[in-house]
């Protein structure tokens, strides 16, 4: 069962919902694909880790073969090519490494080269098979990065919790692709319920099956909850504004591994979550 | 020397377009025939890389010298490379920016912005 985890903006609580749900389940995967600043790892601080370098693929032009028919430029609808003082000029991080440059020049004057984006560190920590993405800084895109990781747990057995990137743009689409439910973290405010708007409409979007935690939880109204009843979304779990919880996660430390109490809480919220999804695989076979 | 500029309107009364990279159409002025020509920016609805596609219609209009309010990162290396001198226009007609331009009024163009990719522009 893959569990994604994504909110509307950074510091919400997709980290801290998504460790702490992977590290109360037994033989677990959790993948961080919040491959700009990954920080899953600061609390699981994964053992044996094993690195693998992620590359893409960039067009290269043999000058001597290129007679300037200027095919590569028309074709290109990202327009990652330009064709200047006889020369074509390729803009990487433009190139969406389709290939089709390569397989349209007449006169076999394009191959392609690889070039490294990033890598991907996979390690353990207790029950939890620990996998990071991390995008090379300076690189536009962590879409590469984010496939791979999730090709990496296709056909994983059991649980696999996936931290998705901020916000709902290409990269939070490619690692919520896969995943049988879609957990929202929001908070309180109204600047957080603009956020959880957004990634409301994304799930919608993609037909995926979801619910709503609400973090930082306050003894006081709570927008993005009232967002929640107003749209008949189901709520699967509270987390209080909480010192102790605050000061455990800033100093690195898994709360579900510290303290019942919190053990508690993400265990009712899991249970929740695997219902719904058992639900929806009766539903919607 | 042939002249460039993005322009909202074919017309030497229309102001110049905010953007270069998706500015309707560019204005070709030649101050020797004194003639000027409108070009379609094909690279106008652009998923993106705008400023490149944008560029290389310069580039193939053999202009010597852009006017813009502002240009991005990928064009500017476009428009580099082929030589062509990018100068800041002033905020008033494409007539008003031929005319400080022939008098040596504009400068260089010094700020080249890194792109407004998915964020739009200010």
């Amino acid at each position: 069962m893959k569990i994604a985890v994504l909110s509307g903006k950074g510091g919400t609580g997709k980290t801290l919902v998504s460790v702490n749900l992977a590290a109360i389940t037994k033989n677990s995967t959790y993948i961080d694909c919040d491959v700009e600043e990954p920080n899953g790892h600061l609390f699981f601080k994964p053992q044996n880790i094993q690195l693998e370098d992620i590359s893409i693929k960039i067009p290269t032009v043999d000058e001597k073969l290129c007679t300037g028919c200027r095919k590569c430029v028309e074709f290109c609808k990202f327009n990652a090519l330009a064709y200047i003082k006889d020369k074509v000029v390729v803009f990487d991080e433009v190139c969406h490494s389709c290939g089709g440059c390569v397989l349209f020049c007449p006169q076999k004057a394009m191959s392609e080269r690889e070039k490294k984006i990033g890598s991907i560190e996979k390690g353990n920590s207790e029950n939890v098979t620990v996998v990071t993405g991390i995008l090379k800084p300076g690189e536009a895109s962590g879409v590469p990065i984010i496939k791979q990781l999730i090709k990496e747990v296709e056909n994983k057995e059991g649980f696999t919790f996936i931290d998705s990137p901020p916000g709902s743009a290409c990269v939070v689409m490619e690692s919520i692709k896969d995943a049988d439910y879609c957990i929202l973290v929001a908070e309180p405010t109204l600047f957080g319920v603009h956020n959880l708007q957004m990634v409301h409409e994304l799930v919608k979007l993609f037909k995926k099956p979801y619910g709503v935690v609400l973090n930082k939880c306050l003894n006081e109204e709570n927008l993005a909850e009232k967002f929640c009843i107003e749209n008949d979304i189901s709520i699967i779990g509270r987390i209080p504004f909480d010192h102790q919880l605050g000061m455990l996660n800033s100093n690195g430390m898994i709360s579900v591994r510290e303290n019942d109490k919190y053990r508690d809480m993400f265990s009712d919220i899991l249970q929740k979550v695997t219902k719904e999804v058992q639900r929806e695989a009766t539903i919607n076979p | 020397m042939k002249i460039s500029m993005p322009v909202d309107l074919k017309s030497m009364d229309t102001n110049l377009c905010r953007s270069f990279g998706r500015a309707p159409y560019f204005l070709i002025y030649d101050t020797e025939s004194n003639e000027s020509v409108y070009l379609d920016n094909s690279a106008v609805a652009s998923q993106g890389g705008a400023g490149i596609k944008a560029a290389q219609t310069i580039v193939d209009s053999d202009v010597n010298v852009l006017l813009t309010p502002r240009c991005g990162e990928n064009a500017a290396r476009v428009l580099q490379a082929a030589d062509i001198k990018i100068y800041k226009s002033l905020n008033s007609s494409a007539k008003d920016n031929i005319d400080a331009f022939v008098d040596n009024k504009l400068s260089l163009l010094d700020e080249i912005h890194a792109g407004f990719h998915h964020h739009g522009g200010k």
